[in-house]
C-alpha cells in the first residue's frame, strides 16, 4: 500500500532565475572530464594510460577496493590529461573528444529473464553501478550487499533544481527498464516518490508510488526514507536519482552507455536560464555562455545552491548533477549589515528580516555568509526546517566531538550531508553542517564499517 | 579612499596578528564582513547571524531601560515627598527631573556593565585568538536592569569580572557556558554583599543616604524603599499603598528594570514574534508560577497556616500577582529564555520553564533572607537543563532502538561471483 508523504517542517528557498522549460542542445564540448571528487571514498585504479584512445562507455578506472566496479568514459576520445593533487591523488581525468563518436560495444539485457547476478555483473561492467548510492554513509553502493529497499525521489523541491517532471519526459521506457532491474536487486520494495501525477515516474510498474508534498526538504530522498522506512543500524538502503535511471535503462535496452542528460542552467546571474542537453563531464562554458551571464563576479555551482560544489565557467559538469546554478559572489562589506532591516534576503526568523511577509517572493541571494562563524547558541531553529525524527543539533554535536555511540544512537545512519543543507542555510552561528556530517559519516564508516 | 576600503586594508594588515580579534570586533560592528561561503557547504546563507539575534533581544530591552530611568526618579521623589495624589503619567512620571535621576543613577550602571564586561571579553578574545563573541551584548544590558539601583559601581565591576570570567570564559566563551552569565553576576552580588543587596534601603535612590544622615543626627524622616515582596515577607501587606495597576505598569520600587510587567510583556511578545526567544519556556514558566502560587493560596484557604505564620503574607498573596511583582516576569522573558543555558530540546523546554516558574515562587515564599527567588530558580534549572535534555533525547534514542528489533539485514553475497568480474588492470 502506498503511503503519501506530507511535510510541514521545512523552508522553500525561492530564488530568481528558474530555468525556463525549453531545452536547447549545447554545443559539443572539446574536452570532457571525470572529477574524482564526485565519488566519495572511491580510490581509483587507472585502466588506461595517458594518451590512450577510449570509446564512449569504455572503462577508465576501477574501484581499488572493489575491482569489479568500473567507471567508464562518457565520450570517445583521447585521455589527454590526468590531473593529480597531493600524494599523486588523481583529481580529474580529461578526455579530448573525437570528431566521430564511437560507442564501446556492450549487449542489451533482457531484464525480465535476467538473474540478480547477471544484472549486477552487467551494471558493474557497464559503468552504470556508480549511479547507485547507498545509505548509510552516502557512498557508491557495495555490490556484494543487498539493500532492504531502494528509493527514488522524483520530486525536486530544492532551490532552482531541474524540474524532474520536465526533464524525464519521454523517457518512460528507459526508466521502466532501470526500475525493473533495480527491483531484482532487492527483496524489498522500490519506493518511487513523485510531486504530481504529471511525473513520468507515476506510470511505472513494480514500484511503491508515493505522493510527496510540502516545502523543501520534502524532495530529498533522505526525508522520504525517514518517513517511509527509516534505516536502522546494519540496514542498507540504495538510492538512485531518476536522471541516472535513464542512463542505466538505456544501457539495459541498447547495450550502449549514453552519458547524455538534460541539465537546468539556472540562477540570477544567468541571462536566459533554461535547459540544455549535454553530456556528463562536459565543459560548463559550452552552455553557460549560450545563455549569457549578467555580471563579472559570479560563482558557478555544480548542482543547486544548497548542496552543489563550487566550480568555474571552464569547469565540468559533475557525474551526478542535473543542475548548474550561477549566482553573484557576495565578497563585499555591508554597512551595518547586522542590525538594519533586511528586505532582500531570506530568513527563518523575523528579527528585522521581512522574508516572512512575502513567502512567494523570489530572492536574488549572493554567496555572502551574512555573518561570522560562531559556536552553537540559538536552539530550536533547526527543528523547524528538519522534518526527520532526529535531533539535529545533538547529532551535529555528537559528530563534532566524535562520539561514535551517540552518533549511532542519534541516527547518523539515516542521514546524508544533503539532509543538513537546510539547517546549514538557516544556521545563525554559520556552522558548516554538511561538512560536520560528512566527517562524522566517514569516521563511522571507518570505525564500524 | 572610502572608509570601507581603508578598513579593508587595515583588516589585511592586522590579519594573523594578536590584535586582529579586537580590530575585527569593531570592523564587523560597522560593516558585516565580506566573507563568502566555503566549498563543501551551502552556497547561500540566511540573513540572520548572532549579532542580529542579540540585537533583537537588546531592542526588546530598550523600552524597559527607558522606563526604569524614569522610574528611578519617580521612586526617589515619591519616597521623599510622598506619592502624588492623582497620578498623571505626563506630569508625575515622564518628567525631566525623574529622567535626570535615571541618567545619574541608571546610566552609570549600564556604562560600567558594558565597559568592564567588554574589556574582559576583548582580553580573552586576544589571548585565545578567537573573535569577540556577541553574547555579552545582551548580558551587558541585562546586568544593570537586574541589580538594585543603589548598587555601588565598584561592586558591579567586581561582579561583572567574576561573572564573565567564571560564568562564561572558563567554559570557552559564548555558547559553552553552563550558567547564565548575567545571573551569575547577580548571584555573586547577592552572596558577596548580602547586607548591601537586601533590606529596604537599596531599591530607591536616596534611602541609604538619608538613613546615614539620620544616623549622623539629622532631623529628617527616613525614606522607606521597601519592595512589595519585602512588605509581604514581613506580613505588612496592609501597609502597602500600591494598586494592581501600579504593579502591572511598574510604578513600584524594585531592581532597576524588573518593575514594569507591562513593558516586559511587550518585550516578550516581540521576542516571540521575531522567533528569537522560546515561547515554550515563557508559557510553561508562567504556568509553573501560577501553579505554585495557587498551591500556596490553597494552603492559606484550608487554614493550614494562620496569620501569625511568617509565611502568611506571601502565601496569601493572590497567585497571579506573583507575575507582576518582583523579578519573575523579567526573569521569565529575558533570562530563562537564554538558549545556551536553557533546555535545548522543544520538549525539554516545557519542563525547564515550568520548574523555573514553580521554584521561583517557592523560593520567593520560603527564602528567609530575601523575598525573591527568580535568579536562584533559573540558575538551578540551568544546572538541570542538560539532564532534562538527556532524558528527552533518550526518548528519541529508545524509539530508534525499538525499531532496531525489526531491522531487515541481509548477509553479504558470498557466492564469489564478484571475483570473476575482476577488471584487467594496466
Amino acid at each position: 500500500m502506498s503511503k503519501d508523504i506530507r511535510i510541514k517542517k521545512g523552508l522553500n528557498i525561492n530564488l530568481v532565475g528558474t530555468a525556463e522549460q525549453t531545452t536547447s542542445k549545447a554545443v559539443l564540448s572539446n574536452v570532457y572530464a571525470i572529477q574524482l571528487s564526485d565519488f566519495h571514498g572511491i580510490t581509483p585504479k587507472l585502466m588506461v594510460k595517458q594518451g590512450a584512445e577510449v570509446k564512449a562507455g569504455e572503462p577508465l578506472f576501477y574501484n581499488k577496493n572493489m575491482e569489479s566496479m568500473l567507471f567508464v568514459s562518457p565520450i570517445s576520445g583521447e585521455l589527454i590529461e590526468i590531473e593529480r593533487g597531493d600524494r599523486r591523488r588523481i583529481l580529474t581525468l580529461k578526455i579530448l573528444a573525437d570528431k566521430t563518436q564511437e560507442a564501446f560495444s556492450g549487449a542489451a539485457l533482457d531484464v525480465e529473464n535476467a538473474s540478480k547476478e547477471e544484472l549486477k555483473a552487467v551494471l558493474l561492467k557497464s559503468g552504470c553501478w556508480p549511479f547507485i548510492k547507498q545509505r548509510p554513509y552516502d557512498v557508491v553502493a557495495n555490490p556484494d550487499t543487498t539493500p532492504k529497499s531502494i528509493f527514488i525521489s522524483g520530486y525536486s523541491s530544492g532551490p532552482l533544481q531541474a524540474d524532474l517532471d520536465y526533464v524525464l519526459q519521454g523517457k518512460e521506457k528507459e526508466l521502466q527498464a532501470a526500475i525493473s532491474a533495480l527491483g531484482k536487486l532487492t527483496p524489498g520494495k522500490v519506493h518511487v516518490s513523485v510531486g504530481s501525477s504529471k511525473s513520468p515516474l507515476s506510470s511505472m510498474t513494480g514500484v511503491e508510488l508515493h505522493n510527496v508534498s510540502g516545502p523543501h526538504p520534502a524532495g530529498l530522498v533522505g526525508t522520504q526514507i525517514n518517513k517511509l522506512d527509516p534505516i536502522n543500524k546494519g540496514e542498507l538502503v540504495w538510492t538512485v536519482t531518476p536522471q541516472d535511471l535513464i542512463i542505466i535503462g538505456e544501457y539495459l535496452l541498447t547495450g550502449k552507455f549514453n552519458a547524455e542528460r538534460v541539465v537546468a542552467l539556472a540562477g540570477s546571474s544567468v541571462k536566459a536560464p533554461k535547459y540544455y542537453t549535454t553530456k556528463i563531464g562536459a565543459e560548463i562554458s559550452t552552455f553557460l555562455y549560450a545563455s549569457g551571464v549578467n555580471e563579472e563576479n559570479f560563482r558557478v555551482i555544480n548542482g543547486d545552491v544548497l548542496t552543489g560544489s563550487k566550480s568555474k565557467p571552464d569547469g565540468y559538469l559533475g557525474y551526478y548533477n542535473n543542475t548548474v546554478t550561477v549566482i553573484p559572489e557576495g565578497d563585499d562589506y555591508e554597512l551595518f549589515g547586522w542590525n538594519k532591516p533586511v528586505f532582500n534576503k531570506i530568513s527563518a526568523t523575523r528579527a528585522l528580516t521581512f522574508s516572512w511577509m512575502q513567502p512567494n517572493k523570489k530572492y536574488d541571494l549572493d554567496t555572502n555568509t551574512n555573518g561570522e562563524h560562531r559556536a552553537f547558541v540559538v536552539t530550536g531553529q533547526y527543528e523547524k526546517v528538519f522534518p526527520m525524527d532526529i535531533f539535529p543539533m545533538q547529532l551535529l554535536k555528537a559528530c563534532m566531538v566524535k562520539d561514535l555511540d551517540e552518533m549511532e544512537q542519534l541516527g547518523l545512519y539515516e542521514v546524508a550531508p544533503e539532509d543538513f543543507s537546510l539547517t546549514e542555510f538557516i544556521c545563525i552561528s554559520k556552522q558548516p553542517h554538511q561538512k560536520i556530517i560528512r566527517e562524522g559519516l566517514d569516521l563511522l564508516q571507518k570505525e564500524i564499517g | 579612499m572610502s572608509l570601507k576600503s581603508k578598513l579593508h586594508e587595515l583588516k589585511l594588515k592586522y590579519q594573523g596578528k594578536k590584535m586582529a580579534p579586537a580590530f575585527n570586533a569593531f570592523h564587523t560592528f560597522l560593516f558585516s564582513p565580506d566573507e563568502t561561503t566555503h566549498a563543501g557547504g551551502t552556497h547561500v546563507k540566511s540573513a540572520d547571524d548572532l549579532k542580529r539575534t542579540m540585537n533583537t533581544v537588546i531592542m526588546a530591552l530598550i523600552p524597559v531601560l527607558i522606563f526604569s530611568m524614569f522610574n528611578a526618579g519617580y521612586q526617589h521623589f515619591s519616597a521623599i515627598n510622598g506619592f502624588p495624589a492623582d497620578f498623571s503619567l505626563m506630569n508625575d512620571f515622564l518628567t525631566w527631573d525623574n529622567f535626570w535621576i535615571g541618567i545619574i543613577k541608571v546610566l552609570p550602571l549600564v556604562v560600567v556593565s558594558y565597559g568592564v564586561g567588554l574589556i574582559v571579553e576583548f582580553i580573552f578574545a586576544v589571548i585565545k585568538g578567537h573573535e569577540v563573541e556577541e553574547g555579552y551584548l545582551v548580558t551587558g544590558m541585562l546586568v544593570p536592569l537586574i541589580v538594585p539601583i543603589d548598587t555601588p559601581l565598584w561592586m558591579l565591576s567586581v561582579a561583572v569580572v567574576f561573572g564573565v570570567v567564571i560564568g562564561k570564559e572558563v567554559f570557552g566563551g559564548t555558547g559553552m557556558n553552563i550558567l547564565n552569565p548575567a545571573l551569575t553576576i547577580r548571584a555573586f552580588l547577592f552572596f558577596a554583599y548580602p547586607t548591601w543587596m537586601s533590606g529596604d534601603k537599596v531599591w530607591v535612590y536616596g534611602a541609604r543616604e538619608r538613613s546615614e544622615e539620620i544616623l549622623a543626627g539629622a532631623n529628617v524622616d527616613a525614606i522607606s524603599g521597601e519592595t512589595i515582596l519585602g512588605y509581604l515577607a514581613q506580613n505588612k501587606g496592609a501597609e502597602m499603598t500600591y494598586s494592581v495597576s501600579d504593579m502591572f505598569f511598574g510604578f513600584i520600587p524594585g531592581s532597576v528594570g524588573e518593575t514594569s510587567a507591562f513593558l516586559i510583556l511587550l518585550g516578550g511578545l516581540f521576542l516571540i514574534f521575531t522567533k528569537i526567544a522560546s515561547w515554550r519556556i515563557m508559557v510553561s514558566a508562567v504556568i509553573g508560577s501560577l501553579v505554585m502560587g495557587l498551591i500556596f493560596n490553597q494552603v492559606v484557604d484550608f487554614g493550614w497556616i494562620g496569620e501569625s505564620s511568617k509565611f502568611y503574607g506571601l502565601m496569601s498573596f493572590d497567585f497571579w500577582k506573583h507575575l507582576i511583582v518582583g523579578g519573575l516576569a523579567f526573569g521569565i522573558v529575558y533570562m530563562a529564555t537564554d538558549p545556551v543555558t536553557g533546555s535545548q530540546t522543544n520538549k525539554g523546554k516545557w519542563y525547564y520553564g515550568f520548574f523555573i516558574g514553580f521554584i521561583s515562587v517557592m523560593i520567593r515564599v520560603f527564602n528567609p533572607a530575601y523575598p525573591e527567588g527568580v535568579f536562584l530558580a533559573i540558575l538551578l534549572m540551568n544546572v538541570f537543563a542538560p539532564t532534562i535534555d538527556h532524558y528527552v533525547v533518550r526518548g528519541n534514542i529508545k524509539r530508534r532502538m525499538n525499531r532496531l528489533k525489526n531491522a531487515t539485514i541481509y548477509p553479504k553475497d558470498s557466492d564469489g561471483k564478484a571475483e570473476e568480474l575482476k577488471a584487467e588492470t594496466v
